[in-house]
């Protein structure tokens, strides 16, 4: 055997190695991803934070009802669909295709309508005129950090429904499996897990005050 | 590779579905406490920091990894997150023209 082939062969071995933590290379990629999209969030948070901290007349329009109320709603529907989701990759890992592929829908339902809520919360503060450049109720920033960060989580929302049917379609056309139902479902959880920030921080500290 | 990876019973998950809405529900009765502004926002990253901890752990399943990549996701994570707090001391002189050192 020439140099140049043992080079060769020691270096497809290197190549060949096992996955860095031993889990799968498509499910370390999603946990990469989803490292990157939490820090693009917490950037915006504290951008947010840093407005809002450094604006003397911060506004606290949100009032117990429609908007608390619809919060609480949407919250509900957004971490019961986490555990819908945890349904479907038990039953995708389980080989219970038609259970799997039931219970995403039901996981891109509450999406769908956790989606549908959020826009009726937005058209009803762009009825009062709150937009991305103007503000009723004062500095028009808010507005902006309001519409950009609940904007970011619905696009993220919306994009997760989207793979819910795409996926769970093609999973029970056979051309994925269940470890990619998994991979999802990572996604889905984190999309959950960014609304427990953007309730307490966006919504609930601009409750207007009790007396 | 773990594709066969053990998840736990369901009856863990729905545990800690309900201790994550209990969680959400409890940020609402802060969210109307006759409390400082500084209090309420301590309280409520407190009870979000809870509530992503039992999701990442129970259902993103990061438990159930090995233990070295539990530690990366940590590690790096905080790290990132923890790194982006240097500016909260601008935002007190934006609003007071003093650090927050200054401000107190």
């Amino acid at each position: 055997m020439s140099h140049a082939n043992v080079a060769v062969g020691a270096h497809s071995q290197e190549l060949s190695e096992g996955s860095p933590f031993s889990i799968p290379t498509k499910k370390l990629v999603m946990w990469l991803f989803l490292i990157s999209d939490a820090a693009t969030f917490a950037a915006c948070l504290m951008a947010y934070g840093f407005l809002r901290n450094a604006t003397p007349d911060w506004p606290k329009p949100f009032q117990f009802l429609p908007t608390v109320v619809n919060a609480m709603v949407m919250t509900f529907i957004l971490i019961t669909s986490s555990l819908t989701m945890l349904i479907a990759i038990r039953a995708a890992k389980a080989g219970n295709k038609s259970k799997a592929f039931n219970w995403m829908l039901i996981t891109a339902a509450g999406g769908i309508v956790f989606a549908i809520l959020h826009i009726r919360e937005w058209l009803g503060m762009i009825g009062e005129g709150a937009t991305l450049f103007h503000n009723p109720w004062g500095t028009a920033i808010f507005g902006a950090s309001f519409f950009s960060i609940t904007g970011l989580h619905l696009l993220h929302v919306t994009g997760g429904v989207i793979a819910l049917i795409v996926v769970g379609l093609r999973y029970r056309g056979g051309r994925y499996n269940a470890d990619d139902i998994e991979i999802l479902g990572l996604y889905w959880h984190f999309v959950d897990l960014v609304w427990m920030f953007v309730v307490p921080f966006v919504y609930l500290l601009n409750v207007a005050p009790t007396h | 590779m773990n594709s066969t990876q053990d998840h736990g019973s369901l009856a863990r998950d729905l545990i800690v579905y309900v201790a994550i809405l209990v969680i959400a529900a409890l940020q609402f009765v802060i969210a109307y406490q006759h409390i400082d502004g500084a209090q309420m926002f301590a309280r409520m990253l407190a009870l979000a920091m809870l509530e992503a901890g039992l999701g990442v752990l129970f259902f993103m399943h990061l438990w159930m990894e090995t233990r070295g990549f539990l530690i990366f996701v940590a590690v790096f994570t905080l790290f990132v997150l923890a790194a982006m707090n240097y500016l909260w001391p601008d935002s007190f002189r934006i609003l007071v023209g003093a650090p927050f050192s200054s401000y107190h």
